[in-house]
């Protein structure tokens, strides 16, 4: 027991198993615990897992939130599925499952709904951060070959992500968004773009921005019509 | 001791020439005489240096015979070559500075105190003059001490001593008042009296030579000059600047410099006339040559009301402009605010051209509007006169100065790309350009120097439009009609004019109108060709009447080729040169474009036969009625295969318009797509020959959206041209470089490049840095 309990202080989304005898050791010596662990995983798993896909669909999903009691629009099921790595919106894998569930030390749906603050202040620290921000951008690409999201959409991911830290931007930006005619969708390299300007901006007086730097023209846009607003 | 080995070995002082050897030889050694006494011998000297005196002094008139020198000189000699203790050289050398000390203390200070103002100077450039006279003489006499005693004691030479003697004594005491009463001169003459230049440059003479390098001259002279100098002329400038004109200051300016100068040469040292006329900055910023002095309140000179350059400028006043040029030129950044004011002026005249324009194109008819009229055209043509008026102000008046030219460029710049009654000026340009080439344009009476003038400067004056692409693809629109429907004076100029826009331009500019010229030229070979095709075989084309120009398809613009049903009368013909073409060429593939083509149709009418030189559409219309007399709109629509604006247009030609070879049913003035139309058998006309012309619209718009979309594809090969080879680079360097690069066709909007960077990274041709966001990457 005390072996396992120095797993959990190792890096949290590392794979379990690293090719070190002394991974083979405790193995062995908690090998019980730990499959014990994983079989109760996988139960809960197919507890919400559709029979004939063999993968978890939105239908499981809602099921799944509404056990831990969590809207399932909220930020927190996005960031759980950043932890999962989960590749398509909706859904989730045995794999992409195992991987999440593992890294945050639960095998039952209470000790998720128990984990769920950690998992929010862990990705809130800026190095994940950046990360889970642009995983959020890909995580709503649904298409294939798709490259960008339309407008109402990125205004609900902002509100989602950025909405809680900086509120005031996000809703003038939504606002100016949702009036402005020149752009009907959003490419990544704009989304990465909106993280920055609020990070590094000044807000409301826009002091410092500077057109004349590399910010997308859709920012230009906006400082002019805030500009203009505040006149 | 030999006879005469004392007087070989020396070498006798310049200026005495022994008449013979004998007189000096009785001149003998000293040596086994007896020793001469310090007090003894210095009693001779005294009486040679009272001579010397009395000489100097004017009271005696003679000189030194060369007995009397040889006696001293010996003396000295052997004074000092005795054995000791009686070697007296020390003394002597002693001696000799109190000699010369006593005299300047006895005869010099008191006679110089006692004197004032010129009479003082010109005591003191006597008194000089006569000290070294004096010391000349002494140390002649005293000359064997410079050969042995001083160098071997490191002590200074004799001509030093009495230099010093002189320093010491008169100049520390008297500099003061030399420097004041010189300056008093200077003044003087500033004044305009006459003074005696000749004593002031003695007396500056001593101050220079007095001490090596200028030192006396620099700081006790020259240093309290031009303070005195700096004082004058600011209260010149300041007495002057309200009541004089400009041009009359600018005359009083240059008096004064050459006055200034006038008395450099004269009397000051040349190493002052830096200091004192041009600029100079090095060590003083406070101290001001005395035109910078008068030239401080330049601004307020240059913008007199009544006088100032813009008036000058507005009269093209070559006096006084060419004058202001070289006095304000003198002076380091002097003709900065002239340059100013100039660009302010060339820009409010253009924009006042500008604004005349607008006002006569206010009157103009709403239908008009989108045309470029004569009012336009005038508007180039005035700008053009005004580019000349300038250039020869600049060439003529500011000796071709780049600032000037610069400023030029900047005003041309704000002005020349303001839109003229909603048309941008390129296209007016282009315009000007179109009348001036083709035929009835308004060319017809200039010479071929005139047209080629013409073209020279609107060429230059293209450099100042932004917008250049967008006179390049108007010019080639209108050159295509005026290449085709054989509307080109000259293939020459034609030709001129697209060597000049290639020389200043490059040859991107003109590639493709160069290819339409050529097009023709090679075109009418190939006409010749055919005809002699034809010719060879008459037995099988007998009836063949048909002319061809094929055209290279990337050169021109393009033609919409609609699904025309041609007439049964072309296609044999067509087809004949179809064959004949595809035997001499190969891998071509030919397109007809029959909106382009002209027909001669003679049509029967009941007076007479007419001949008609109609477009091919229209003699396609009325071939139509060869088969039926009566046919509706929508008949002649269906037969031909044209969109209903085409046939509305020619409808109209035939119908409506001057010719009215179809009676339309109802006679009203437009087409309507209701209408009926029958044959007019009983048309004529005084001529036997017309021409029924189609009017042609420019299709404005989509020149301007053609141009817009060239750019983008532009503009992204030059960002990612840049970036290939840079691989790294900073957001507004790749927005200057690519701006830079584009230069030579348009002026790109920033925005415009920030969008098209954008799409080059969504196009994943660029790449954001990962850590530094304004810096790009390019994607291999």
């Amino acid at each position: 027991m005390r072996r396992s309990s120095t797993r959990k202080t190792g890096p949290p989304n590392s794979a379990a198993s690293v090719n070190s005898s002394a991974v083979d050791l405790f193995r062995s010596a908690s090998s019980k615990a730990v499959i014990k662990e994983l079989e109760r995983i996988d139960q809960l798993f197919n507890s919400y897992a559709n029979r004939s896909s063999g993968v978890i669909d939105p239908e499981g999903i809602e099921a799944l939130c509404s056990d831990v009691e969590v809207e399932h629009t909220d930020v927190r099921i996005l960031m759980l599925a950043w932890k999962m790595k989960a590749e398509k919106q909706g859904y989730f894998t045995l794999d992409e499952w195992r991987r999440g569930l593992k890294a945050l030390r639960a095998d039952t749906i209470n000790k998720v709904k128990k984990a769920l603050p950690e998992l929010e202040k862990e990705v809130r620290r800026p190095s994940n951060f950046l990360d889970f921000y642009s995983y959020a951008f890909r995580y709503c690409l649904t298409e294939e070959k798709q490259k960008t999201i339309d407008i109402e959409s990125i205004c609900l991911l902002l509100d989602l992500l950025l909405g809680s830290q900086f509120c005031t931007q996000v809703d003038f930006l939504i606002q100016f968004l949702k009036t402005q005619n020149d752009y009907k969708v959003v490419n990544m390299d704009q989304w990465m773009g909106f993280l920055r300007f609020c990070n590094e901006i000044s807000f409301p007086d826009l002091n410092n921005y500077d057109p004349e730097l590399a910010w997308p023209l859709i920012l230009d846009n906006f400082v002019e019509w805030m500009r203009e607003k505040q006149c | 001791m030999g006879r005469s080995r004392v007087f070989s070995k020396q070498r006798f002082p310049v200026g005495i020439v022994p008449s013979s050897y004998s007189k000096y030889k009785k001149l003998k050694m000293n040596s086994s005489d007896k020793m001469i006494e310090l007090e003894e011998g210095w009693k001779v000297m005294v009486a040679g240096i009272t001579k010397l005196e009395l000489i100097i002094e004017g009271q005696f008139v003679g000189k030194f015979s060369s007995e009397e020198y040889m006696n001293l000189y010996t003396l000295v000699y052997n004074m000092s070559t005795q054995k000791p203790p009686h070697d007296y050289a020390a003394q002597l050398y002693e001696r000799f500075n109190d000699s010369i000390r006593d005299y300047i203390t006895r005869m010099v200070l008191p006679s110089l105190r006692e004197k004032h103002d010129v009479f003082f100077l010109r005591d003191l450039v006597t008194r000089w003059s006569n000290h070294n006279i004096m010391v000349r003489w002494l140390s002649r006499f005293f000359f064997y001490l410079d050969r042995f005693f001083t160098a071997r004691r490191g002590l200074p030479v004799l001509s030093e001593v009495g230099r010093t003697c002189f320093l010491d004594l008169v100049y520390n005491e008297i500099k003061d008042r030399a420097k004041d009463a010189i300056i008093d001169l200077i003044d003087q003459e500033r004044q305009g009296e006459q003074i005696d230049r000749a004593l002031v440059k003695k007396t500056l003479s001593m101050f220079i030579d007095l001490k090596v390098e200028l030192e006396l001259y620099v700081n006790d002279f020259e240093a309290p000059m031009l303070r005195n100098t700096t004082t004058y002329y600011a209260r010149k400038a300041s007495n002057h600047i309200l009541m004089d004109s400009f041009p009359d200051y600018m005359l009083m300016a240059e008096e004064c410099w050459n006055s200034e100068k006038d008395r450099v040469s004269h009397y000051l040292h040349s190493s002052s006339e830096p200091k004192l006329l041009e600029s100079y900055s090095p060590w003083s910023s406070e101290q001001k040559t005395q035109h910078e002095l008068l030239f401080l309140n330049a601004d307020q000179l240059l913008q007199k009301e009544h006088s100032g350059l813009r008036l000058l400028l507005r009269d093209g006043q070559v006096e006084h402009l060419s004058r202001m040029y070289r006095l304000f030129s003198r002076i380091t950044k002097g003709l900065d605010p002239a340059v100013v004011i100039f660009k302010e002026y060339v820009t409010a005249d253009g924009m006042a051209l500008v604004k005349e324009a607008e006002e006569l194109a206010s009157h103009k008819k709403v239908e008009n509007k989108d045309i470029v009229g004569l009012q336009e055209q005038v508007f180039i043509t005035k700008v053009i006169e005004l580019h000349g008026k300038y250039l020869s102000y600049i060439n003529d008046f500011f000796m071709g100065d780049i600032i000037f030219h610069k400023a030029l460029k900047e005003a041309f710049e704000v002005f020349c790309n303001k839109e003229v009654a909603g048309i941008s000026s390129a296209e007016i340009l282009a315009t000007v350009c179109d009348h001036l080439l083709k035929k009835g344009g308004g060319s017809g009476k200039l010479s071929d120097e005139a047209i080629e003038e013409t073209l020279e400067k609107i060429v230059s004056l293209l450099a100042y439009f932004h917008d250049k692409d967008v006179f390049a693809e108007f010019s080639r629109k209108k050159l295509a009609r005026r290449l085709l429907s054989d509307r080109s004076i000259n293939d020459e100029h034609e030709m001129s004019l697209l060597s000049k826009l290639k020389q200043q331009f490059g040859g991107q500019f003109t590639s493709k109108m160069e290819g339409m010229v050529t097009d023709m030229i090679l075109a009418r070979d190939k006409q010749a060709e055919f005809e002699n095709y034809l010719s060879d075989n008459t037995q099988k084309y007998q009836g063949t009447d048909i002319s061809v120009t094929v055209l290279t398809t990337g050169f021109w613009p393009t033609y919409k080729f609609p699904d025309f049903n041609v007439p049964s009368e072309l296609i044999d013909c067509m087809n004949i040169f179809s064959k004949f073409y595809g035997s001499k060429t190969s891998h071509r593939r030919l397109t007809w474009i029959f909106s382009l083509g002209t027909c001669n149709v003679i049509g029967r009418f009941d007076p007479r036969s007419t001949e008609m030189q109609l477009s091919t559409y229209q003699a396609a219309t009325l071939l139509l009625f060869n088969k039926s007399r009566r046919l509706s709109f929508s008949d002649i629509m269906s037969h031909l295969n044209l969109p209903v604006e085409e046939v509305t247009k020619m409808l109209h030609s035939l119908s409506c318009s001057k010719y009215k070879i179809l009676i339309k049913e109802p006679s009203t003035k437009t087409i309507s797509q209701t209408d009926v139309f029958e044959f007019n058998s009983k048309f004529t006309d005084k001529m036997k020959r017309i021409k029924v012309p189609l009017p042609h619209v420019e299709d404005k718009k989509k020149v301007i959206e053609d141009v817009d979309k060239d750019r983008r594809y532009t503009v992204d090969a030059a960002l990612v041209r840049i970036m290939k080879t840079r691989k790294i680079l900073g957001h507004q360097e790749l927005v200057i470089e690519c701006v830079q690069m584009l230069n030579k066709m348009f002026k790109p909007d920033i925005k415009v490049i920030k969008k098209r960077i954008e799409d080059l990274i969504q196009r994943e041709f660029l790449e954001r840095d990962k850590e530094n966001s304004t810096t790009y990457r390019y994607v291999a």
